[in-house]
């Protein structure tokens, strides 16, 4: 008989979706899609309101990565109010911000692969939900649940030594940022005690790697097969080329490592890039215009990223971009769970990253903010823990907001998770008479992969849960879970 | 020479000179009566009701009140301060106060209030005024989704002519503080500074101030509000 899935709410995400997995009369899946059921709208109520509030008042979108938020709203306005993009802060301005950014980077991706997807490698996609949760992890492997909570932590501080507090903050301000660091903040993380100094940071964020590296040895099969495919992939590059997460070009690749776009000014984005409207999702599905909507599409995130770029300027992850590249021979890598491996190399390089920044003294003194001659359109792009996030404000003469237009990370990944859902579906789940929790587990751990924002790709409201309920070819409920 | 007289305070004797409000008595000695539309330097108005207390057993505003001789005045009291929250928690729901985004947090009177007096959810329904921003002065601009009609603007901020910047629209519910463009045409950059500490809130706003004080450096970050005049005769390590 016919019927069809729904995972409602999915879980370990942020943000509510759902899941539904439609079966021909033959048992087969004909047709699954990750629907974002919620819908925010801060596009729409950002209009009217004065520029300088947009940093603070748009990162309200999200809990998890509000800093990604702050800092692209306030790159638009960098271009607003004349201080140009890049290099035109100072170096203070430049500096401070790429601290708080980093931070959010090592703390976002700490608490992805420990709280979130940790869980699914130490018990199994199949392991007993009971256990299979965060604090599981705790109970069976405290060494690794304390690491996670510290590593947070110690990302959580450098954001509110940059930002003011931990979670929407103010630092950045059109122009620049409001504060410097104190001689006490930064002795604190770099001569903090065990475990809360840099050193330490950076020593565990290299196990955590080697942890991954390990589980991916034994567990090839899972880790290189578990929804694999070509596609395209985007991000931000700097210049050279080299891994930048806080500014650049727009760089995409195909499958074959074909560059498709370079060295684009973002401040042109909707020239290159456009989205697409589907009747069933409130989460749009972006694509390069060059190539069309059907083959457009394209991946952001870790994996994206080190697809796109030729190298990573911190030595430690260099040397792991390079074990990265060797085992895909140099190609793209366009295996879903490597997602994993690229996002603990990123953390490393956040990691070094901060290290570097909190030895230079243009923290502690120097110019705070820089202005020139005001426009009234403005873009600002960075690569946030999920992906490339684009930020685009235009203001009328009074200061007002007239327009604003955001592309979050995961709503580029929009199409590669439903492809992702689609094919771990099918794969685990054509011709069974039976559904369990564990195949369904499955379809959230591709999900998952992604690290996806559901609350910022929607602008929406509500809470965190995914639900799968499964319909007959007539759309009955047959059964529904609620994990 | 003024003339000295005594009163009492939540049971405490103090020196008030004829012709003080109980609000300045009480100041003067270090005692802290919350307020909102009182202002240095501006005629008292008694709009807000916040610095309502009992003389005597009657409930009377301070900031209006002259003190006179003897007067039995109750003031930090379970009783009261649930009165005075109650207005806090009236005053929020009456606009559109959202602290998350406004550039007056850390800095707005009527959130430090809401703190001290640890006002969690309002007892009352939210009644999401429509209201107007005004953002066509080049140096100001007007947000009366925060206003609570004080009149701080309209009693204090004369230019060199004596001209009020800003005057009053309407009558009752419908009663709205507007800019007078022809006085705020060409207004310095320290008056457009000066109108907006004067405002309690945050309607009054420097236009591309914005977020400039960074959290921890904001007047209310570390101490709350009526700190600083309870801890008038505690300087100096006493």
């Amino acid at each position: 008989m016919s019927k069809k899935i729904t995972i409602e709410p999915v879980t370990r995400v942020e943000g509510h979706g759902k899941v539904t997995i439609k079966f021909d009369d033959a048992g087969n899946v004909e047709q699954s899609r990750l629907h974002i059921v919620e819908f925010r709208g801060f596009e729409r109520f950002v209009q009217g309101r004065p520029y300088w509030e947009a940093p603070v008042l748009v990162q309200r979108l999200c809990g998890i990565c509000p800093v990604s938020h702050h800092l692209a709203a306030a790159k638009a306005l960098d271009v607003i109010v004349g201080a140009g993009t890049g290099n035109g802060l100072t170096p203070t301005g430049e500096k401070m911000r790429r601290l708080m950014h980093y931070g959010q980077f090592f703390q976002s991706h700490v608490l992805h692969f420990f709280h979130l997807v940790s869980p699914d490698l130490l018990f199994g996609v199949d392991g007993d939900p009971a256990i299979r949760n965060v604090i599981g992890v705790a109970m069976k492997h405290k060494d690794l649940a304390v690491m996670g909570v510290m590593m947070r932590k110690f990302g959580q501080e450098i954001i509110a030594a940059t930002a003011g507090k931990k979670i929407h903050g103010t630092g950045a301000i059109p122009g620049g940022i409001n504060k410097h660091l104190s001689i006490a903040e930064r002795d604190s993380f770099l001569l903090g005690a065990d475990p809360l100094n840099i050193d330490k940071m950076i020593e565990w964020a290299q196990a955590a790697l080697d942890f991954l590296k390990d589980y991916q040895k034994k567990n090839t099969d899972f880790i290189d097969n578990f929804s694999k495919y070509d596609s395209n992939y985007l991000s931000l590059v700097r210049k050279d080329g080299a891994l930048d997460l806080y500014h650049g070009v727009l760089r995409a690749v195909d499958a074959n490592g074909k560059k498709v776009l370079n060295d684009v000014d973002y401040q042109e984005y909707d020239k290159y890039i456009s989205e697409e409207v589907r009747s069933w999702s409130y989460m749009k599905f972006p694509y390069i215009i060059d190539q069309g909507k059907e083959k457009g599409w394209y991946r952001v995130g870790p994996l994206a990223r080190l697809n796109t770029a030729d190298f990573i300027p911190t030595p430690l992850a260099q040397k792991e971009f390079e074990i990265y590249k060797a085992y895909t021979n140099g190609k793209p890598n366009n295996m879903c769970m490597h997602n994993h491996w690229a996002r603990l190399i990123e953390c490393l390089h956040a990691a070094e990253m901060i290290k570097v920044l909190l030895n230079d003294p243009d923290l502690l003194s120097g110019e705070l903010v820089t202005k020139g001659t005001k426009t009234n359109r403005g873009v600002g792009l960075i690569e946030a823990p999920r992906g490339t996030l684009f930020h685009h404000y235009e203001i009328n003469e009074n200061d007002q907001i007239t327009k604003a237009n955001l592309i979050v990370s995961t709503t580029n990944n929009n199409e590669p998770m439903n492809r992702s859902v689609n094919n771990v579906a099918k794969s685990y789940m054509n011709g069974k008479d039976t559904i369990t929790e564990g195949m369904m587990n499955a379809v959230e751990v591709a999900i998952r992969a992604y690290d996806p924002c559901l609350s910022c790709a929607t602008h929406a409201l509500g809470k965190m849960p995914l639900e799968v309920t499964l319909l007959d070819a007539n759309d009955n409920l047959i059964d529904r879970k609620r994990s | 020479m003024s003339e000295i007289i005594k009163i009492v305070i939540d049971g405490k004797e103090i020196e008030a000179t004829k012709g003080q409000t109980i609000l300045q008595a009480a100041v003067n000695n270090g005692i802290y009566i919350p307020t909102l539309c009182a202002f240095d330097g501006i005629k008292p108005k008694a709009s807000c009701r916040l610095c309502t207390v009992k003389v005597n057993g009657r409930a009377m505003t301070a900031c209006t009140t002259p003190a006179t001789e003897g007067m039995e005045i109750e003031n930090n009291t379970a009783g009261i301060n649930e009165i005075r929250k109650a207005i806090i928690e009236a005053i929020f729901v009456e606009g559109n106060h959202f602290c998350p985004s406004c550039e007056k947090s850390g800095n707005c009177e009527l959130q430090a209030l809401g703190y001290r007096f640890m006002m969690m959810v309002p007892r009352f329904p939210y009644s999401f005024p429509q209201r107007p921003i005004d953002a066509t002065n080049p140096k100001l601009l007007l947000d009366t989704n925060r206003c609570i009609l004080c009149l701080r603007c309209v009693r204090g901020l004369k230019d060199e002519n004596g001209k009020s910047l800003f005057a009053i629209k309407h009558r009752g519910v419908h009663a709205e503080i507007v800019m007078d463009h022809e006085v705020c045409a060409n207004i310095s950059d320290e008056m457009a500074q000066k109108a907006m500490n004067t405002c309690p809130v945050g309607v009054i706003i420097k236009k591309e101030k914005g977020f400039d004080e960074a959290i921890g450096t904001r007047k209310f970050d570390k101490q709350p509000i009526g700190h600083e005049i309870e801890n008038k005769f505690n300087q100096g390590g006493n």
